[in-house]
């Protein structure tokens, strides 16, 4: 004999569902995203190399995550497919935060609303624009709902108390190394008011959208560099424009070794020029 | 998305877990969008334009490669400045003979299809693993190559576990093969080839093998008419990219210049260039 099916009140659902969703998103280290004078920096608590919750999606689009790693590793690679294609069947520059987080509100939104469990976890789609007042940074939840924010984000277990931080004390233009301290700062501190924990660089995974550069502009910050850039004696404030000398894929600036020659192009096509018409994007 | 079998869901191909490759993504999802899955009407034949003679080869830590700019359709010139050669990523090259429409469409998918296993395995694809997507991709265009739209590429590009430059050529079928030292493909390739004979040897410097890829599409220009040469009076020059353990770069015109005027006048009083 099946049981009597009892009544569930729509309102009592949804929030049983929205607690559930919080509370394993509260469990994890949180990630700050903030804009600093050159493009946008992704700043995460993950001492893992391997398992990032900061990455590419796009040309000017990053991904960042906080919650279970399979449910926001799968959104990140939907993610990839939808830009890959839009890209592939319109133009390179066709690609938008903005048409990628109405993408990920979607299926968020169906998932809470559908499926028997809702995704635990929160991201951020970011895009960085010509100009700061160009860059779009999208904050979507576990329900499907998305939030414009201007300047930063903070997300995860501490999110609160590090948006509130920042809401202090971060302002428009501030160096990489300024924006990369400040974050780690924040990230560092006892939301229940305890002593600050000491976060090394082996602890963080720290990656850029640079608006400088040409076509591909995510880069992880990691190595020498990331020491330099959070030591507020070292002179260093900024990331190279160009990559490491390195052969090999040149995803991470780490600053080690000689600067790499000017001329190899990263990109994939040949640069526009005089008498020279590209034939595909 | 909202009606349908997925009823409001992402369709399945999007979070289908397993598959690195662009090409499987958009088979499932949007197969018309694949310059393979297109179908003609049978029995007829169709003129477009074709692209021409595609030329590289290996030096002392990479290899160049070089393309004329000309493409045909039959006894016209379709174009004169397209480029033919292209960056598959950043330590690769594809030069495309054959139906231009289709080569250039298939470059492009190949292109996304390395840049998005990059990103989602967070590494890059083999040398070989990359040949073997190119093959994958023309065997898929055969039906449409017995109609006459064929497309022959020819990769090239740098090994990183070898520290070496590597050549791969195709056919029609999609079979993939390696060559060694330095080849040709297109309609002026036979030339080209005669030329490379005689040109190329072991343990050329990079600069060396640039005025020795340039010199062979001047001689293919010089027998096959549908073959562009070196055009000074528009400025136009072959498109030649670069691949070594630094990336792979285009050479800029100014350079092109000056090499392509060097062979031009070791030619003077000397066509066949005797030496």
């Amino acid at each position: 004999m099946t049981s009597m099916p009892f009544y569930v009140s729509p309102e009592q659902l949804m929030k049983d569902r929205a607690d559930y969703a919080r509370k394993g998103i509260a469990r994890g280290r949180s990630v700050v995203v903030l804009g600093y004078d050159k493009g946008i920096a992704f700043v995460a608590e993950n001492p893992s190399r391997a398992l990032h919750k900061v990455s590419e999606i796009y040309d000017r689009i990053a991904f960042a995550a906080v919650g279970k790693y399979n449910e926001f590793e799968n959104l990140r690679v939907a993610g990839v497919r939808y830009a890959d294609l839009r890209g592939y069947s319109y133009d390179r520059t066709d690609v938008t935060a903005r048409g990628l987080a109405n993408f990920y509100a979607q299926v968020l939104g169906t998932v809470f609303t559908q499926e028997s469990k809702p995704y635990e976890v929160e991201i951020v789609v970011a895009e960085v624009g010509e100009g700061a007042e160009d860059d779009q940074v999208y904050r979507l939840t576990y329900d499907g709902s998305v939030a414009d924010e201007r300047g930063f984000v903070a997300m995860g277990g501490a999110g609160e108390s590090v948006e509130a931080g920042l809401k202090e004390r971060w302002t428009p233009g501030m160096s990489l190394g300024d924006a990369l301290s400040l974050a780690v700062g924040l990230l560092a501190q006892d939301p229940s008011g305890g002593a600050a924990r000491e976060l090394s660089a082996a602890q963080l995974e720290v990656a850029v959208l640079d608006r400088e550069r040409p076509r591909r502009t995510f880069r992880r910050i990691g190595g020498s560099l990331l020491n330099a850039l959070l030591n507020t004696e070292d002179p260093t404030h900024d990331a190279p424009s160009t990559d490491d000398p390195t052969p090999g894929r040149h995803d991470t600036l780490t600053g080690e070794g000689e600067v790499r020659d000017e001329s190899s192009n990263p990109e994939t096509q040949r640069p526009e020029g005089e008498g020279n018409k590209p034939e595909a994007p | 998305m909202t009606t349908g079998p997925d009823a409001g869901r992402l369709p399945a191909a999007y979070l289908a877990p397993g598959s690195s490759s662009f090409t499987e993504f958009v088979g499932a999802h949007a197969p018309q969008l694949l310059p393979s899955r297109r179908t003609l009407p049978p029995g007829s034949t169709l003129e477009a334009p074709h692209g021409t003679t595609i030329v590289t080869a290996t030096f002392d830590g990479g290899v160049v490669m070089a393309g004329d700019r000309r493409a045909t359709m039959g006894n016209l010139i379709a174009n004169r400045d397209m480029e033919k050669v292209f960056a598959g990523d950043e330590y690769s090259a594809v030069g495309i003979a054959g139906t231009a429409g289709i080569a250039i469409e298939l470059v492009k998918l190949f292109q996304v299809e390395l840049e998005h296993y990059e990103k989602i395995e967070g590494t890059l694809l083999s040398l070989e693993g990359k040949a073997n997507r190119l093959a994958s991709m023309i065997r898929a265009n055969l039906g449409l190559a017995m109609q006459g739209l064929s497309v022959v590429p020819l990769f090239a590009g740098y090994d990183l576990d070898r520290e070496a430059g590597r050549i791969f050529s195709y056919d029609v079928t999609g079979g993939c093969y390696e060559e060694h030292d330095h080849h040709s493909v297109g309609s002026g390739s036979l030339f080209a080839r005669g030329s490379l004979k005689k040109l190329w040897r072991p343990g050329l410097s990079g600069d060396d093998a640039l005025s020795v890829v340039v010199e062979a599409l001047y001689d293919a220009a010089d027998d096959d008419s549908a073959t562009g040469g070196p055009d000074v009076g528009r400025r136009i020059w072959p498109t030649v990219a670069v691949v070594g353990d630094a990336g792979l770069r285009f050479v800029p015109d100014e350079e092109l210049r000056t090499v392509v005027e060097a062979v031009i006048a070791g030619r003077d009083g000397n066509p066949g260039g005797a030496r």
